[in-house]
């Protein structure tokens, strides 16, 4: 079956506090959707509350993943259901190498007894570093501690390129990246497209799209989808800013959940 | 609640014991002496803990245990500790010492491995100058006590310029409360000689279940430009008590490391000490320690510097489970005239439940104006946001709190220097972990 993604009606909030207002949106496999937007809209928010974490409350709607309602899921069930959320701001965990985080993950998805080969793991694991000229060292090194911004973004892609997931979320891949390693989180994530896999990325930048080039285009504010487009509504956005999409919706402030 | 009205021992009893052992006078003496000033000192106070309020009248009495013909002979959690091969190894078992082994090739370089009361009658000369010097008998109660009735014991002798490789070992265990357990161990460390000794002091499992105290006291003595490793795991069970004092003394440019895996399961108290004496003498101490249950630890460790550019770390990590409580102090005391002296030290604690205690006390007296010191100390619990992070990439809650766990350890326990220690420590940690 194809991989089928339907947002439906979702509503989240954090410490009682509403903030996405009802999103609706669809991702087939195959397609990649951008979504755009100013600070504090509810993009991230939108993006934790798909993954579950423990602050944001859902209030309404549902979330289903190829039949299966994602939000009756656990976090970890939900990753191993097939959903990826490279994450804003990754955590940095003291103690636990990469190598042995990223072993764990792709074990969790394997039955007991049934664990990958540590040989055949490392050489997955230097195949796709070396695809995304990550140093050999940063596999011994402690998970994302002390790793700079642009670091940890490469290793939030070399854990989704090593993961096989059917629904990418990106929350903002491309900040704190130079232009190279732009280049070359786009290739990884260009070479992961596939009929089987959708792709929702949450952008600041029309470069990255000039890079991985979108389906749709979605605008979010007040934490709904105010306007969806194709790849041409980025660059207008690019161009000239927001202020039109405000003025076209009568919206004074765009933020959401701000007193 | 139980207040302390005895002491265990007194003058009589005490001299009666150590002449029916056949003890050189002066030990005898000295035994006498200390049962008496146990009589009218007062138990060690340690930060925010009561340990009058521990069953400390269980030292039980001496127990003389046969000599054992072969390693088979010895329970099993003995037999696991034995390094493989090794040929330099003390046991105790309960009271007394029923093997020991030195290598000939040590012997032949002047190396003394042996249980200290051994080594009082057949090398009174060489022990009499180092026993309860650096811990003095009249410190407190505690150190009263146990120069009265300390047994069995390891003493480390390595001439000058003498380097030992491989690690001596010794395993200190109790199968019986009503044992009196009480090993001194005293290591002299020659000038520029080198050794790693290391022992473990365990409980067989399920076979004591009574209160039970165990008392030990550890003197080492590193001169100038030795080097002494000394690592030490505990894993005594959980009806005793577990009181240890560890002292060192280091001379110039001498040079000790501590490991230290506390994991007894009972009440614990240990003080670990190191007097940076010589100009250019360094320390370096590691604590690893969990907490289950109800049980109340004081973790202290201290570094007291007199000598010049003398160098001092202290690390403690503890995980605190279930209700178990910790009071954490580190001391690093810079004397005057310890001109260019450096001292660091962090304490950090985690808490796996609500209902478990922590508290890290980080001390700095400093008298020196050019000096360089330093501390960290943290105590909190799992970081839910690590938690979420591991598990979105399908890692289940049990296993992402594992990681966390481990991860908080990790960072201290690889840098473990002794192999064997690290490999020992890494097994019990996930026995008492997850046990
Ligand atoms: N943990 C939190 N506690 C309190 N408020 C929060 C929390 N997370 C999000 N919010 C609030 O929700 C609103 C939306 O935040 P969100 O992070 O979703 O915005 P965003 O669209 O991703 O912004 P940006 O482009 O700056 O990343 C903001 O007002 C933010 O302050
Ligand atoms: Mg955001």
């Amino acid at each position: 079956m194809a991989t089928h993604f339907v947002i439906d009606g979702l509503k989240a909030a954090i410490e009682g506090k509403e903030i996405l207002k009802g999103i609706n949106l669809e991702i087939k496999g195959g397609e990649i959707h951008a979504i755009m937007g100013p600070n504090g809209t509810g993009k991230s928010t939108l993006a934790s509350a798909l993954m579950g974490h423990p602050k944001y409350e859902v209030t309404e709607g549902s979330a289903f993943l190829d039949g299966e309602d994602l939000l009756e899921m656990g976090v970890d069930e939900r990753a191993r259901a097939g959903l990826f959320l490279a994450m804003q701001y990754p955590s940095e965990i003291p103690g636990v190498t990469n190598s042995d985080f990223l072993r764990s993950a792709i074990n969790a998805r394997r039955e007991e007894g049934s664990e990958i080969s540590l040989i055949k793991f490392i050489r997955q694991m230097e195949g796709k570093m070396k695809a995304l000229e990550m140093n050999p060292e940063f596999a011994h090194r402690y998970l994302n501690e002390g790793f700079s911004g642009g670091e940890k973004k490469r290793n939030e892609i070399l854990q989704m390129t090593l993961l096989d997931p059917k629904i990418v979320v990106l929350d903002e891949i491309d900040s704190g990246l130079d232009i190279d390693a732009l280049k070359i989180v786009s290739k990884g994530v260009n070479e992961m497209r596939s009929e089987d896999r959708g792709f929702l990325i949450i952008t600041h930048y029309q470069r990255l799209l000039n890079y991985i080039t979108p389906d749709f285009v979605h605008v979010m504010m007040q934490g709904r989808i105010v306007k969806s487009g194709g790849p041409e509504l980025a660059e207008r956005l690019e161009n000239e800013g927001y202020d039109w999409v405000k003025e076209e919706l009568g919206i004074v402030d765009e933020t959401v959940g701000q007193a | 609640m139980s207040t302390q009205l005895s002491t265990p021992t007194d003058r009589q009893s005490a001299e009666a014991l150590s002449r029916s052992k056949n003890e050189p006078n002066w030990l005898v003496d000295l035994r006498g002496e200390a049962a008496e000033l146990a009589g009218t000192l007062e138990w060690p106070k340690p930060e925010k803990v009561k340990i009058e309020r521990w069953n400390l009248i269980a030292v039980g009495s001496y127990d003389q245990a046969a000599p054992a013909n072969a390693i088979t002979d010895l329970p099993e959690v003995v037999r696991e500790l034995v390094a493989e091969g090794t040929e330099n190894l003390v046991i105790q078992q309960n009271s007394s010492p029923v093997w020991t082994q030195l290598s000939a090739e040590l012997a032949a370089k002047g190396v003394i491995f042996t249980d200290l009361e051994t080594a009082c009658k057949e090398h009174g000369d060489l022990v009499k100058p180092y026993l309860f010097q650096a811990v003095a008998k009249d410190e407190d109660k505690l150190t009263a006590l146990h120069a009265a009735l300390w047994n069995g014991g390891v003493f480390v002798y390595v001439p000058r310029n003498i380097e030992v490789e491989i690690p001596l070992q010794a395993i200190l265990f109790n199968t019986k409360a009503e044992a009196s357990f009480a090993p001194h161990i005293v290591i002299v460390a020659e000038s520029n000689s080198r050794v790693t000794y290391v022992d473990y002091v365990v409980t067989e499992p399920g076979a004591v279940t009574e209160p039970f105290v165990y008392h030990s006291v550890v003197e080492v003595y590193v001169k100038s430009g030795a080097h002494v490793r000394f690592g030490s795991i505990h894993h005594l069970g959980g009806s005793g008590v577990d009181l240890t004092v560890r002292r060192a003394i280091i001379e110039n440019d001498g040079v000790m490391e501590w490991v230290l895996g506390d994991l007894s399961d009972g009440s614990t108290l240990s003080d670990t000490k190191s007097v940076l004496k010589g100009n250019g003498s360094q320390s370096d101490a590691k604590v690893i320690s969990i907490g289950k249950n109800a049980q109340q630890m004081s973790l202290t460790t201290q570094a007291v510097h007199f000598g010049l550019r003398s160098d001092s770390n202290m690390v403690t990590r503890a995980v605190m489970k279930d209700s178990a409580s910790a009071i954490i102090n580190g001391i690093t005391k810079i004397e005057k005239g310890a001109t260019k002296a450096n001292g660091v030290q962090t304490e950090k604690v985690l808490m796996l439940s609500p209902k478990a205690r922590g508290d890290a006390n980080p001390i700095l007296l400093i008298d020196e104006d050019d000096v360089t010191a330093g501390h960290a100390a943290s105590v909190g619990q799992v970081n839910p946001e690590q938690v979420y992070y591991l598990m979105s990439r399908g890692i289940s809650k049990q296993n992402a709190e594992r990681l966390v766990i481990y991860g908080f350890l990790a960072p201290v326990v690889s840098e473990i220097p002794i192999d064997a220690v690290r490999e020992q420590l890494e097994k019990l940690l996930v026995r008492k972990l997850e046990g």
